[in-house]
């Protein structure tokens, strides 16, 4: 990243939460086997929505260690936030006795923190939405903590971490993902930070949220065949399928984690944000903003577009998106756009909002490690306005050196990110 | 107006304009004028009948009349919060008179902090779904009541395509918004819209906030909320505050900009460790580090805008952290939120505002109705307006859970 010290920033250890998958090798296996994740909604009856598909996590909050005072504290965001969090810093393998805690900072993302939560408490204080004025007295004592979503950063900063540096939430809708790990990775960069705990989380499958997204049509009504519903860049796809899930990341300064013998996923590069500033849920076909935030991720990363060896797409599986994202991929990346390989797990682990910025993060750091991409699931009739090799079916065994992700979200967020292989930055693996 | 830039360095972050919507006033005139007065904007709430609640006083805009500013297709996808962060955000590019076309395709930027986002909208959304069904909840809502809502409905508004942020840290994030808005400058933004406007009061957010059992049950308005005193008992929220253009010096300077409201020169934020660890509260390194930012010691500042709980326990900690830092009865500190209340993300930012028209002026604003301030806290509060040399402030803010921001800002000249 750029930063007046040219202080570098890498990864060194990641924990996940997902559909289909909890753990970071259950989530590898996943998408490299191409399977999918989404079903029919089973935490509440879905009848009454237009969709009734979602990517669900199978999570035992008890199973994964959480106390009973944790699990009803928290709301599954939290949950999740903080059971990938105990993950992340167990696999990097830092030694946290020996952590100068001032010297430690939080950052989650997420698009719509502790709704599921919120909507639970309402329906309870309203007496199922029959009074305006609600009867606060049968809220919990944590509502407050629902009610602002920093609880979610401030339980991560308080359990095995024990941070006391910067701490934050970072909510910029299906970015958030992304622009935490970024904003993250600046305060290291700028000397705020050695070491941060950075993700993001997402708990949004509540009648509240499907209702919102049934509103504007986004999310797909394929309800009849849920396992083949996202269909990223498919000439089919009608609409995104809504998912769950976090992943968070330890992320240290360059040299530290190289003294400390820390074994490294993956350089933050570059980082880029921009605003379209056209419509909060509408894209412009051409995918400008999107191509220029990819275009200064890139300047970051003092790296050219013929030295991306895979990238990681957005793909939601709306109508829009898609074309928006493969015209903002070739007006970045030219002619090396059609070279390199692209694909969108959303294909299997649904759109987890917020979340899922920093599961494609992950994503990125596996294919590093693994050389390794992974494919574009149920991606059978190419749309002939996405011409890109988006990796239909199958993964691809693949030098993996430089790694682009993009996200795009309602507001007009765009952002891009580069990873590179330890010390491999700029140079192709191929 | 001082159009005075001697001593700012080229990449200096100086704020080159503010737009206020606030209990205190419509507007940044209104609300200095206000708010030197002493005139408390603390009274019954309106927005929604609060009788049957134990808290039932709020700091509510007055006359705030949205369809006088937004056209009327902007109305039904707004909530109250992010209707008067709109108007905030732009009477701040006219006060600043920047032309966002004026600037290089993605040259401007957009911060926002909230706490708990279009929460009004939300609440109607919800008893749309729960009481009528699915069919009834409106297209706007997948946005409307979400955390990043001001950020995008800024951008949009004034054509800003440079980095968009939305933070969440409770009361600290009117702060932390202009700390990640330096950053976006120091990364090669000429110019940023950053700020937080804040509050969106409904009886759903209500009983939220009832849930800490921090807000004040006082119905005297003059009583409900009286940080540092001896009768401390909660708070009283409230809505509004502030929006900024931040630009560094030299972009300024190259689009001719005539007022530097001031300079952000130091920021920091730390968190707190869990209650009960034992360990200490962390505000006063966060002032310390914003202090060793701007590069000035504990003597060289001027005034401070203090976070100001209105609880006894956090009272006590925040003028623990004064005191280690500038010694007893050190340094002159006020809380003019005492006539607003504290309005979430939005109440640091107003107070950034507030100091900066201090720095100016040449006037610490006072503390209101804080009559019997406990001796042992060892503060100088200010409690009528003082006129004195100004040059530096410190302002201070934390977010339930255990947030603390700490801003320093230099005068003009």
């Amino acid at each position: 990243m750029k930063s007046p010290n040219n202080r570098r920033v890498v990864i060194t250890g990641i924990g996940i939460v997902a559909p289909g998958a909890i753990g970071v090798k259950p989530f590898w296996d996943l998408l490299v086997a191409g399977r999918t994740a989404t079903r029919t909604i089973s935490t509440f009856d879905p009848a009454p929505f237009r969709s009734r598909i979602a990517a669900e996590c199978d999570f035992d909050p008890s199973a994964e260690g959480l106390t009973p005072r944790e699990i009803r504290r928290m709301d599954r965001a939290a949950q999740f936030a903080v059971v990938a969090a105990r993950e992340g810093i167990e696999d990097s393998g830092i030694d946290r006795e020996t952590l100068d805690g001032s010297r430690v900072g939080v950052v989650i993302g997420s698009a719509v923190g502790c709704t599921t939560s919120l909507e639970n408490e309402y329906a309870v204080v309203s007496d199922s939405g029959s009074r305006w004025l609600v009867d606060h007295t049968y809220g919990v004592p944590h509502l407050f903590d629902y009610f602002v979503p920093s609880s979610i950063a401030a339980e991560v900063a308080h359990d095995r971490i024990a941070a006391e540096g910067p701490v934050s939430l970072v909510s910029t809708g299906c970015t958030s993902g992304l622009d935490a790990v970024g904003r993250a990775a600046d305060l290291i960069a700028e000397g705020a930070a050695d070491v941060m705990v950075a993700g993001a989380t997402e708990a949004p499958i509540s009648p509240i949220t499907v209702a919102c997204f049934d509103a504007i049509k986004a999310t797909s009504p394929d309800n009849d065949r849920p396992a083949e519903a996202s269909r990223p860049f498919d000439r089919t796809r009608r609409g995104f399928v809504l998912g769950e899930g976090a992943a968070v990341f330890v992320l240290e300064e360059h040299d530290a984690a190289r003294r400390r013998g820390a074994e490294v996923y993956a350089e933050i590069s570059g980082f880029a944000t921009r605003c379209n500033a056209f419509h909060m849920t509408g894209l412009r076909t051409d995918g400008r903003e999107m191509a220029e935030a990819i275009r200064v991720a890139l300047a970051d990363a003092r790296t050219e577009p013929s030295a991306i060896d895979y990238v990681n797409a957005h793909g939601s599986g709306t109508r829009q998106n898609d074309r928006h994202e493969t015209a903002a991929f070739k007006r970045s990346l030219g002619e090396h756009a059609r070279r390199t390989p692209v694909s969108s797990i959303k294909s299997m682990i649904g759109h987890s909002l917020g979340a899922v910025g920093s599961l494609e993060i992950a994503a990125c750091a596996l294919a590093i490690r693994h050389d390794v991409v992974p494919p574009t699931a149920n991606l059978r009739e190419p749309d002939p306005e996405c011409d890109l090799d988006y990796v239909p079916l199958e993964a691809r065994p693949w030098p993996v050196a430089n790694v682009l992700t993009v996200g795009s979200g309602f507001g007009g967020f765009q952002s891009a990110m580069v990873l590179s292989e330890p010390d491999a930055r700029g140079r192709s693996a191929a | 107006m001082s159009t005075d830039t001697e001593g700012l360095a080229l990449d200096d972050t100086v704020v080159t304009g503010m737009g206020v919507v606030a209990p205190t006033g419509l507007g940044r005139d209104e609300h200095w004028t206000n708010t030197l007065r002493g005139a408390s904007a603390i009274g019954p709430v309106t927005r929604f009948e609060a009788g049957r609640y134990p808290s039932r006083l709020a700091g509510e805009v007055p006359g705030f009349d949205p369809a006088a500013h937004l056209t009327s297709r902007l109305l039904p996808q707004t909530d109250h919060m992010t209707r008067m962060a709109l108007v905030a955000s732009d009477w701040a590019l006219t006060d600043a008179e920047a032309d966002p076309a004026q600037l290089p395709e993605y040259g401007m930027g957009v911060v926002t902090a909230v706490s708990a986002g279009g929460f009004e909208f939300g609440h109607r959304e919800l008893q749309n779904l729960w009481g009528k069904g699915p069919e009834h909840v409106s297209a706007y809502q997948s946005f409307a009541w979400f955390y990043a809502v001001n950020t995008g409905q800024i951008s949009i508004r004034h054509g800003l395509r440079g980095p968009g942020a939305a933070l969440v840290t409770e009361q600290a994030g009117g702060l932390d918004a202009l700390g990640q808005a330096r950053r976006q400058l120091r990364r090669g933004q000429p110019m940023v819209l950053a700020g937080a406007v804040d509050g969106s009061p409904c009886p759903w957010g209500w009983a939220a906030q009832l849930s800490t059992g921090r807000m004040s049950e006082e119905p005297d308005p003059v009583r409900a909320y009286l940080p540092f005193d001896a009768e401390a008992g909660g708070y009283v929220p409230g809505e509004g505050g502030a929006l900024f253009v931040l630009e560094t010096e030299e972009a300024a300077r190259a689009r001719g900009a005539r007022r530097r409201y001031g300079r952000m020169a130091g920021y920091a934020a730390t968190f707190d460790p869990p209650q009960g660890s034992g360990r200490p509260a962390n505000l006063e390194r966060a002032a310390r580090a914003a202090l060793d930012d701007a590069r000035l010691g504990p003597e060289e500042i001027d005034v401070v805008f203090a976070d100001a709980a209105g609880t006894s326990e956090e009272d006590a900690i925040e003028a623990e952290a004064l005191r280690g830092l500038f010694g007893p009865h050190g340094v002159p500190v006020t809380a003019p939120k005492t006539m607003t209340g504290r309005l979430s993300a939005g109440g640091s930012a107003l107070d950034v505002a507030t100091a900066l028209l201090a720095l100016r002026e040449g006037i610490v604003p006072p503390t209101i109705n804080v009559s019997r301030p406990r001796p042992e806290h060892t503060l100088d509060l200010v409690t009528a307006p003082r006129r004195i040399p100004l040059a530096t402030a410190l302002v201070l803010a934390r977010g339930q859970g255990g947030f603390n921001s700490a801003l320093v800002l230099t005068g003009p000249c």
